[in-house]
């Protein structure tokens, strides 16, 4: 399995605290902010981040998380195993009138986060939506661009880009392996 | 999983799938729109040729939920009244393109009847006094927010286990979950040789208190034709789950509907050991759950990492 690393512990860490200042900065009314997490690991990325906004802005901003599963576009065309595990959302605050900065690990075609919009405008009617992401790979199918970026990666469609957490994988790493590789992870 | 005909199609994987799928309807069931967009463009079509509150309001609701158009047909009312048999009343409903047909028919079989008909995935609702394996799956839905596991738990199903198609799926579901179970009631409304099920056979309440959850059964007089039981009074006074016999740890559920003072007492119904006030809420999560992993997780496609785009996506609309 060939599998290149593109962000080590160390650079991974320092991106999520570049993209929490980036977020108190273009946000200088933090009460009003509301950070969102899309199952698995953007909610991962997005506790973490809440952490380091939380110090930076010393404001409570609430933080939930949200499945797409019910909300994809390729309903019916996956098999069972290849589905995601079952998550439930958790968002337990109003949204309405706030900013929310959805938070998710790699964007890629943007499908992920036309769902996830969808999904969030089932919770009420926040005043602006924003959008992080650790690693944005190209291949966009949807209008749709990252308010924050940790790294661009400029891949091959058939690449896979594999974001590890200590969280859920014991390890921080961001890597690129090659497609006969992807199908090992996972 | 093309079709839910018997619980004895799911292993204890695929029930657990079932029930963790229909946790995160819960969650959707919380919100103020409680409403997804998964199977929209797609239809559904409900077929009761029994009579049914809980069964076909909790699976049409779902459908709805769940964005699908809906066709809800009774016997009363519709062709079949006129004399249309099964077959051509499915041959009518699938040129309408059904993603899902959920069924509820008076004899054994009719769900498969369908399944082999019509292209649709099919839900058997309840055939005669075979399966019901969607009540099952919301009994262990109901039971695992109580109990957390099933897992050496002991299960008394009482009642008229003979007529009982939920006794069917349930004692095989139950088992699946790695709970003991008994079957108790008289002789004449166990069937004989339940035993090769797995499950034990009592046919007096006098154990009752070694159980962890009672399971009471209507006793179903629309399909006795003779006379089952001596009286109604006579069971009542036998197996009836009243105050006196049920203990204040053991949970007390029923399919519902009841007959009060026949096969539980009043005071029992309405008492906090009674589950049948969840278990019909968890009817309609587990009811969308089966929807939603019947027609949502389709056919097998070549491998490729679950947030991969499709090359060719499935058009919205396209059934499965």
């Amino acid at each position: 399995m060939s599998e290149k690393v593109v962000l080590e512990r160390d650079d991974l860490r320092r991106t999520l605290r570049r993209i929490a200042h980036e977020i108190a900065e273009a946000n200088p009314e933090p009460e009003r902010l509301a950070i969102v997490g899309i199952h698995t690991r953007g909610a991962v990325i997005a506790r973490r981040l809440h952490a380091l906004v939380g110090e930076l802005t010393e404001a409570e901003t609430p933080i939930g998380d949200l499945d797409i599963s019910f909300y994809r576009d390729d309903v019916g065309a996956q098999s069972p195993a290849t589905q995601p595990v079952v998550h439930s959302s958790h968002i337990d605050f109003d949204l309405t009138g706030r900013t929310v900065v959805l938070v998710d690990d790699v964007l890629f075609t943007g499908r992920t986060v036309r769902a996830a919009v969808d999904a969030l405008f089932d919770y009420g009617r926040p005043q602006r939506v924003q959008l992080a992401v650790l690693c944005d790979r190209g291949h966009r199918e949807l209008p749709i661009r990252p308010d924050y970026v940790g790294k661009n990666l400029p891949t091959a469609r058939a690449e896979r880009v594999n974001v590890r957490l200590e969280e859920t994988d014991e390890v921080d790493e961001v890597t690129i392996s090659e497609p006969r590789a992807a199908e090992a992870v996972l | 999983m093309k079709h839910l005909l018997a619980i004895k199609d799911l292993d204890r994987e695929g029930i657990e799938a079932i029930l963790d799928r229909a946790e995160s309807f819960a969650e959707v069931g919380r919100r103020d729109i409680k409403k997804v967009p998964t199977l929209r463009g797609r239809t559904v079509v409900s077929l009761f040729y029994e009579s049914s509150t809980r069964t076909s309001a909790s699976f049409e609701l779902a459908a709805k939920r769940l964005s699908a158009d809906l066709i809800s047909l009774k016997a009363a009312g519709s062709s079949v009244d006129k004399g249309e048999s099964l077959k051509d009343t499915c041959a009518t409903l699938s040129a309408y393109d059904p993603a899902a047909i959920v069924i509820r028919h008076p004899y054994a079989g009719a769900a498969q009847l369908v399944a082999d008909w019509s292209e649709a995935a099919v839900v058997n609702a309840g055939d005669g006094k075979h399966e019901h394996p969607s009540q099952a799956l919301l009994d262990l839905f109901t039971l695992r927010r109580r109990l957390d596991s099933l897992e050496g738990k002991r299960i008394w199903i009482v009642g008229d286990v003979l007529h009982s198609r939920v006794a069917r799926s349930n004692l095989v579901a139950f088992q699946a979950m790695g709970a003991e179970v008994t079957v108790c009631g008289p002789p004449a409304l166990i069937p004989r040789g339940i035993e090769q099920l797995g499950c034990e056979v009592s046919y007096s309440l006098e154990r009752l208190g070694e159980a962890d959850v009672v399971y009471a059964l209507r006793l179903q007089r629309e399909r006795m034709a003779e006379s089952f039981v001596p009286s109604i009074r006579e069971y009542a006074a036998h197996f009836q789950i009243d105050s006196r016999r049920l203990g204040p740890r053991q949970l007390l559920m029923h399919p519902g509907p009841v007959n009060r003072g026949v096969e539980l007492s009043g005071e029992v119904i309405d008492s906090p050991q009674s589950l049948m006030t969840e278990q019909v809420a968890s009817g309609l999560v587990v009811r969308m759950a089966i929807l939603y992993e019947l027609l949502a997780a389709g056919p097998q496609r070549p491998v490729s990492a679950a947030d991969e785009p499709e090359q060719s996506p499935t058009p919205i609309g396209q059934p499965a």
